[in-house]
């Protein structure tokens, strides 16, 4: 995966074919993230307006409760969601490769909570998580009367009941990114590894997985990127609570921008949300094209 | 990596990925279907609430027993979901909005795919200086919450003459799909065995013609994967096709929000569901149909050959 | 036809021959659901009727949703003939930016002054003396909406006021019931909130507080009965599992919830179960304490355009939305009360007839819409949902932190 042919004339046609790509990263998302940092020290309300103050949206910011405990769930959401989803995606699409018979009725069925709109989808997650007419009924209904079932209802557990709705959502696609990953894969790579006799899950994890890094990668920033503007599934199940107990980064900003029609606030935040994805993938990508694979 | 694909293994044998064993009942199979059946179930189930609540009357869902199935099966939510529903004045149903969603679908996933592949093919392939720096901003832009770009794009359109344009609308889902998509085909790309690619450069070919007879017929399955990200996003789209085009253009997503989000009004469940259903169909479909194009062993006869 | 001559008058009492002309006007509103979507269709058969055309643009979703949406087309240049806002402070900069046009014309040649049900409505619309919407309804929040049955079931009287309902509680609670319904969303909690401020502190409180914001009183002893009411409320909705206001609705509706808190919109829920007003369920507008309203609502406002044909158009389309015959018909289909006051309202029923009487005494306040910006609202929102869903927030941190944002409010 070393360097292909040098650039001189004839990687003309590659220049010509990022021009797209170019223009996009320079113009929408550099230059739109800079007018975003520029008017988030404004006092904009429902225009952007140049009335500078400073620092003061970032002082109210940091001294939001909403906001910490946005970044707090945002982490556990994050982590659990990002942890869950691999493996799960993973496993998923292991067994799917193994030739199995109705593996499109399979595939379509892991999928399908993807291609809905999750106004309504988190609604009947917000009915089945619900304890009076949700599990938690038919469960006490059978006869364990005990038996609680409630997380959108307890503000400690609420973050992981959306966490059950969004791995519903999420994990079909990761399953099939990987199901991609795994036809990539030599078929070659497999007889060898039974011809040395390598048992399945070796082979598995110390050949394939190694193997499908680029995959893994793709499917990270793709669950990433997610976590990071979780919004929809948390506004159709508990619209943040109880109380605040489920608020997220991406809502504070929208809900500022939009709701609280103070869009200098909502750029502070979203600013900040910039910032942190800064830092992580700066490291990131100076390892990924850094180092041995210049030159 | 290189010494297992130019070595293939010399005999082909039955494997955890052989042909199917005969024994339909062995224990592997058990284990293997047994967990998808349990999975799916878990994954149908919230379909199954809302198919049965898409086939009750109101009163019924007045009740609250969201698993009991109908006691009256009614298909008037599918029917007025599909043709009755009002938005406003008109009172057509989601089926009003349904060729402006494929006529706003067709080409920014045509488009999408097409500029994003490319993109992905030159920056594994034909890497040029500062490609990567771009590729960066480019990533980052993927964690961009799309509202806060909302205002931004407005003025750019705007000043760009394609504010309100089906073409502005077909431009923003490219703009906005290009960040993981050429991930996507980057990192697929670049796993592409090197030997295939320096061998067609001995054989003359250059920058498209690689990309046509190489790599685009040995990545079908990152191409699917690449449609049903572009078809679901585009599809169920609401925010940019509202904000960018008028309202001749608008998407089927606009009559579904009108259906299932009103504020301060009665909420029709049942109508609710079966316009969800409804909606998500057209990517269901393809979801369904794009398997057959999940293949493999193509990679591994280029190898050979 | 009547309609017809009205119009034609109308325009030519303000010297614009519009109506020659058929302009298609496009009209972006929120208003989707079935009642609500029945009542657009009056004022466009009413505008339709003067040669026009009603070209409707109706996006569910007040807030996150249809706004920037609105706000988008009107900045980028490609501004919609007349938008919904809920009347108050929210357009107020798109009408600085000057990117809205004044209407004062048609309604002075009208006389809408006379005619309306509230003089703040217009208030609210007026700008350096410049009036730049029409209000076309009025909502009120302070109604306590009770469930016969659930009082029948536990064999206690409804009651007559707030005090009645907090005693009953208990009553309700033993019979399995829960007292209170109250969604789990913010703008049910601050709603309801308000709501106890008007209705057990009276009209002087909640103008000290909301209008003018002083944080003296927001954090003084003239409040904290409000808190503590404030405090029975959440603990009687304590076991309201439900998120949608309409959800909650049901609980009272089916006689699970002994009462809920909520605007006049929940009619439109007991109608579409076919509950009787009176005999199925009873509502107590001012909580049965303090009989004031206040008077909240939808305007329509009017983006400046450049083509001179349909700002005329809009014009008389400002009229339509004022008449006394589109006011009828489209308030009877949203079951709001009209802006104006003079107009028979026979179908009303025993609840809109003692909001009525409200109105016609002139017990009104402004919302809280047309008072405190929305970034402070969503503030009150905050902190008000966090009261009710965390029982380890005392009346008093609370108090003490409505009375910052009173004191930050603008």
């Amino acid at each position: 995966m070393s360097t292909r042919p040098s650039r001189l004339f004839h990687n003309m046609n590659a220049k010509i074919a990022s021009v797209p790509m170019v223009l996009t990263a320079m113009v929408v998302f550099l230059g739109g993230s800079i007018w975003t940092v520029v008017y988030s020290f404004t006092d904009s309300k429902l225009l952007p307006r140049e009335k500078w103050v400073g620092l003061d949206q970032y002082e109210r910011l940091w001294g939001t409760n909403r906001w910490l405990v946005s970044i707090e769930n945002l982490a556990i959401y994050g982590v659990l969601s990002l942890i869950f989803s691999l493996v799960i995606g993973f496993v998923l699409a292991a067994l799917m490769d193994q030739k199995i018979r109705f593996e499109d009725v399979f595939r379509t069925i892991f999928l399908y909570p993807f291609a809905l709109s999750f106004i309504v989808t988190g609604l009947v997650w917000q009915w089945l998580l619900n304890p009076d007419f949700g599990v938690q009924n038919v469960i006490r209904g059978i006869g364990f009367e005990s038996f609680t079932f409630d997380p959108l209802y307890d503000a400690d557990l609420a973050i992981y009941g959306i966490l059950f709705a969004g791995l519903w959502q999420g994990t079909g696609l990761v399953m099939c990114l990987m199901l991609a990953g795994l036809r990539g894969i030599d078929e070659d790579i497999w007889k060898a590894a039974r011809v040395d006799g390598i048992p399945a899950w070796k082979t598995y994890l110390f050949i394939v997985i190694p193997m499908m890094r680029p995959v893994f990668i793709t499917t990270l920033v793709i669950i990433t990127a997610g976590i990071v503007k979780l919004y929809d599934l948390v506004v159709a199940q508990t619209g943040g609570g109880p109380g605040i107990a489920t608020e997220v980064p991406a809502k504070y900003v929208y809900d500022m921008m939009f709701q609280a029609q103070n869009l200098g606030q909502g750029f502070a935040a979203s600013t900040m949300m910039l910032v942190s994805v800064i830092i992580i993938l700066i490291p990131w990508a100076y390892l990924e094209f850094g180092g041995k694979r210049r030159g | 990596m290189a010494d297992v694909t130019t070595n293939p293994a010399p005999r082909i044998i039955d494997g955890p990925r052989g042909r199917k064993p005969t024994r339909a009942l062995s224990g592997r199979n058990i284990m293997i279907y047994g967990t998808l059946i349990v999975v799916a179930l878990y994954y149908l189930l919230p379909l199954y609430v809302m198919v049965v609540t898409s086939l009750k009357g109101m009163p019924e869902i007045r009740m609250g027993n969201i698993f009991a199935p109908p006691v009256e099966i009614t298909f008037q939510p599918w029917v007025k979901a599909w043709a009755e529903a009002c938005t406003g004045l008109n009172c057509d149903g989601l089926s009003r909005g349904f060729w402006n969603s494929v006529q706003i679908t067709v080409p920014s996933v045509f488009l999408s795919i097409a500029i994003a592949s490319l993109n992905g093919y030159a920056l594994a392939n034909w890497r040029f200086k500062g490609a990567n720096i771009f590729f960066t901003i480019l990533i980052i832009g993927a964690f961009i919450p799309y509202q806060v770009m909302l205002y931004p794009i407005v003025i750019l359109l705007r000043e760009a003459g394609l504010y309100g344009s089906l073409t502005g609308l077909i431009i923003v889902h490219t703009i906005f799909g290009m960040p993981i998509l050429t991930l996507l085909f980057r990192n697929y790309f670049s796993s592409v065995p090197e030997e295939l690619f320096k061998a067609a450069r001995v054989d003359g070919a250059g920058f498209w013609g690689i990309y046509f007879r190489i790599m685009l017929p040995m990545s079908l399955p990152i191409f699917v994967v690449a449609m049903i990200l572009q078809v679901t996003g585009i599809w169920n789209d609401f925010l940019f096709g509202v904000v960018y085009t008028r309202p001749e253009n608008y998407p089927m997503t606009v009559q579904l929000n009108n259906i299932v989000n009103s504020v301060q009004g009665v909420k029709e469940y049942n109508v609710n569901m079966a316009a969800t259903l409804l909606t998500g169909l057209v990517p269901l479909i393809i979801y369904f149909i794009s398997g057959k194009l999940f293949v493999r062993g193509i990679a591994a006869g280029a190898v050979k050959g | 036809m009547k309609m017809m001559r009205m119009m034609l008058a109308a325009s030519t009492a303000i010297g614009i021959a519009g109506g020659a002309w058929a302009e298609d006007l496009e009209i972006t509103h929120w208003w989707t659901s079935g009642g609500e979507a029945a009542a657009v269709a009056e004022f466009a058969k009413a505008f339709d009727a003067t040669g026009n055309k009603w070209v409707d643009g109706a996006i569910a979703g007040s807030g996150n949703t249809a706004r920037p949406i609105m706000i988008s087309r009107i900045t980028g240049g490609d501004p919609m003939a007349a938008t919904q806002f809920n009347h108050g402070r929210q357009a107020e900069e798109l009408v600085e930016a000057g990117l809205m046009r004044p209407i004062t014309e048609v309604a002075e040649a009208e006389g809408w002054a006379n005619a309306i049900a509230a003089p703040g409505l217009l208030e609210s619309c007026t700008l350096d003396d410049e009036l730049y919407c029409v209000p076309v309804n009025i909502h009120s929040w302070q109604w306590l909406w009770l469930s016969n049955k659930a009082y029948e079931e536990a064999g206690i009287p409804v009651p007559k006021n707030w005090a009645e309902f907090v005693a009953s509680g208990p009553k309700l609670q033993e019979a399995g019931k829960v007292p209170l319904a109250m969604g789990k969303q913010p703008w049910q909690a601050a709603g309801a909130f308000k709501v106890l401020v008007l209705s057990l502190g009276g009209p002087e409180l909640y103008t000290k507080v909301y209008d003018e914001k002083d944080s003296e009183v927001a954090a003084g002893a003239d409040m904290i009965p409000i808190w503590q009411a404030a405090d029975e409320m959440r603990k009687l909705a304590a076991g309201s599992n439900v998120q949608e206001w309409n959800q909650a609705t049901n609980l009272v509706i089916t006689g699970q919830a002994g009462g809920q808190i909520m605007g006049d919109w929940a009619q439109g829920e007991f109608q579409m179960a076919n509950q009787v007003a009176g005999t199925d369920y009873t509502c107590l507008p001012g909580l049965g304490d303090q009989p004031y309203l206040s008077t909240a609502g939808d305007a329509i406002y009017f983006p400046l355009l450049s083509d001179d044909a349909k700002s005329a158009a809009q014009l008389e389309l400002a009229s339509v939305l004022f008449s006394s015959e589109a006011q009828l018909a489209f308030n009877a289909k949203k079951g709001s009360l009209p802006v104006r006051k003079d107009l028979d309202l026979a179908e009303a029923n025993d609840c809109m007839r003692q909001g009525l009487d409200i109105l016609a005494k002139g017990n009104i306040v402004a919302d809280t819409d047309q008072l405190i910006s929305p970034d402070t609202n969503t503030q009150i929102q905050d902190l008000m949902i966090q009261f009710v869903s965390d029982m380890n927030m005392t009346p008093e941190d609370a108090q003490a932190r409505f009375a910052e944002i009173i004191a930050d409010a603008d």
